[in-house]
């Protein structure tokens, strides 16, 4: 079985603390919002634009950390220490890897609130 | 009445920190704005008050550093309490913080149970430092209280341009001693509210109130560009406040209250006077005490407002000024020139 992509403990947590009206809509507000970030990480790439680079991949981990999507959050944050680097297609291989595990870790959030 | 609760700003680029910490301090009973960047939160830090600042580090247009830099700049903000909450990586960035003045440092997620800490004790201290300014206000004058916290307190004084004024009552003994006590103090309060809102909107400070008499410096402590301008400015605001308060005083059968004001400009010295325990902001020389002369010689020349040659110079319009001859003034060993303001 493949590993869950939420620490269920965290989210629990932050449910508990905040309210499951509250959490379902604070997801729904990363997934709308974190499509633009993604796009933005992924232009900065093409662009070459390492602070907006940074930045980007620092918004997802800071996002990612509040749901306990751990394993997002530390690609993440690898891109965020890292930087841009020299070789673009390096750059653009660690952006696929972080969108499919940002898919997967979405999912799992989604039947989270819907569950 | 139970205080009103803290409000506080939120900054932070992205919408779910945003929503996330304002639903936490929402549950503990404060109230919440949010900004999106630094420029907006700098913006909004001008428009509305607030006790607390949440910043985040991490933005874009203008970073969490910027905006502690920016506070350090504008004394009115210098006092806010800024915690920040951020997962920047590097311990040096937090440092950074906190030598920029952050009183604090969250890391995110930000722990509930550390936050109600934290904030219940940075407002705390923002609330005994507010009290403090407001007590020690009612006693100073803003621009000393500025001074205060800005240079510390010491005794001691330093050379300053300045125009002086003086301006008391007319006949107010007597007056005072023909009526009951306490509608004398009534009209003392009245006065001195019109008196100090003709001065302050000028940029003068009042140093001293005597009875019925006030001592007020324009351009210290806190320099001004035209010490004169802004000083007859006051004098002729302050007689228009009486003529209209005056206007009211014979409706109801009340004598008139007349003013005189003496003003002069030149160099004095000022600063702190007394012992350790007790000290007065204050301004000595030759300046003051030919102001506290002319505003006597009012009197005598029948005119409510009089000024030395000095000021007369430093006025862009000298419209309405008039030479009424050289005057020997008690205390003062020439003769001196004295202009009336019509």
């Amino acid at each position: 079985m493949v590993e869950c992509p939420i620490d269920l403990s965290v989210f629990n947590e932050l449910k508990e603390a905040t309210g499951s009206d509250f959490i379902k809509e604070l997801v729904e507000t990363f997934m709308e919002e974190a499509p633009g970030i993604l796009v933005d990480l992924k232009g900065a790439i093409t662009s070459g634009d390492e602070d907006q680079f940074r930045r980007s991949a620092h918004s997802l981990k800071s996002n990612a950390n509040v749901f306990g999507a751990h394993e997002l959050a530390e690609l993440a944050r690898q891109m965020e220490i890292s930087g841009l680097g020299s070789d673009q297609e390096v750059a653009n291989q660690k952006a696929i890897a972080l969108e499919a595990v940002y898919d997967l870790s979405t999912g799992k959030l989604k039947d989270l609130i819907d569950g | 009445m139970a205080d009103a609760p803290a409000r506080l700003l939120i900054v932070d680029d992205t919408k779910v920190n945003r929503m996330l910490l304002t639903r936490n301090v929402e549950m503990l009973g404060y109230q919440a704005a949010v900004a999106e960047n630094g420029k907006i939160a700098m913006d909004l830090l001008q428009e509305e008050s607030f006790d607390l600042l949440l910043l985040d580090i991490e933005m874009p247009e203008m970073d969490g550093f910027e905006v502690l830099e920016a506070i350090k700049l504008i004394p009115a903000l210098r006092d806010l309490p800024v915690i920040v909450t951020s997962s920047v990586e590097g311990i040096d960035n937090v440092v950074r913080c906190i030598e920029l003045g952050a009183d604090d440092y969250l890391p995110k997620p930000v722990n509930q149970v550390l936050l109600k800490a934290r904030l219940s004790s940075s407002l705390e201290k923002k609330r005994l430092r507010d009290e403090q300014k407001i007590l020690l206000r009612r006693f100073a004058t803003s621009e000393v209280v500025e001074d205060l916290q800005e240079s510390g307190f010491a005794l001691g004084g330093s050379r300053v341009h300045v125009s002086v004024l003086f301006c008391d009552i007319r006949g107010f003994t007597p007056l005072s001693e023909s009526q009951p006590p306490e509608e004398t103090i009534e009209l003392l309060n009245a006065y001195y509210s019109l008196m100090f809102e003709a001065i302050e909107c000028h940029g003068g400070v009042v140093t001293m109130m005597i009875g019925d008499g006030l001592m007020v410096l324009f351009g210290a402590p806190q320099p001004l560009d035209d010490t004169a301008g802004c000083a007859v400015a006051a004098a002729r605001d302050m007689l228009d406040l009486m003529a209209k308060f005056n206007v009211d005083r014979v409706a109801i059968n009340k004598p008139k209250i007349n003013v005189g004001i003496g003003i002069t400009t030149g160099e004095a010295i000022a600063g702190y006077a007394g012992t350790q325990d007790r000290a007065t902001y204050t301004c000595i020389g030759n300046t003051v005490n030919l102001a506290a002369r002319l505003e006597a010689h009012t009197k005598v020349v029948k005119c409510s407002i009089l000024i030395d040659q000095t000021t007369k110079d430093g006025l862009a319009d000298e419209n309405n000024i008039k030479a009424i001859g050289d005057a020997s003034l008690k205390g003062i060993s020439e003769p001196v020139a004295v202009f009336s303001v019509e």
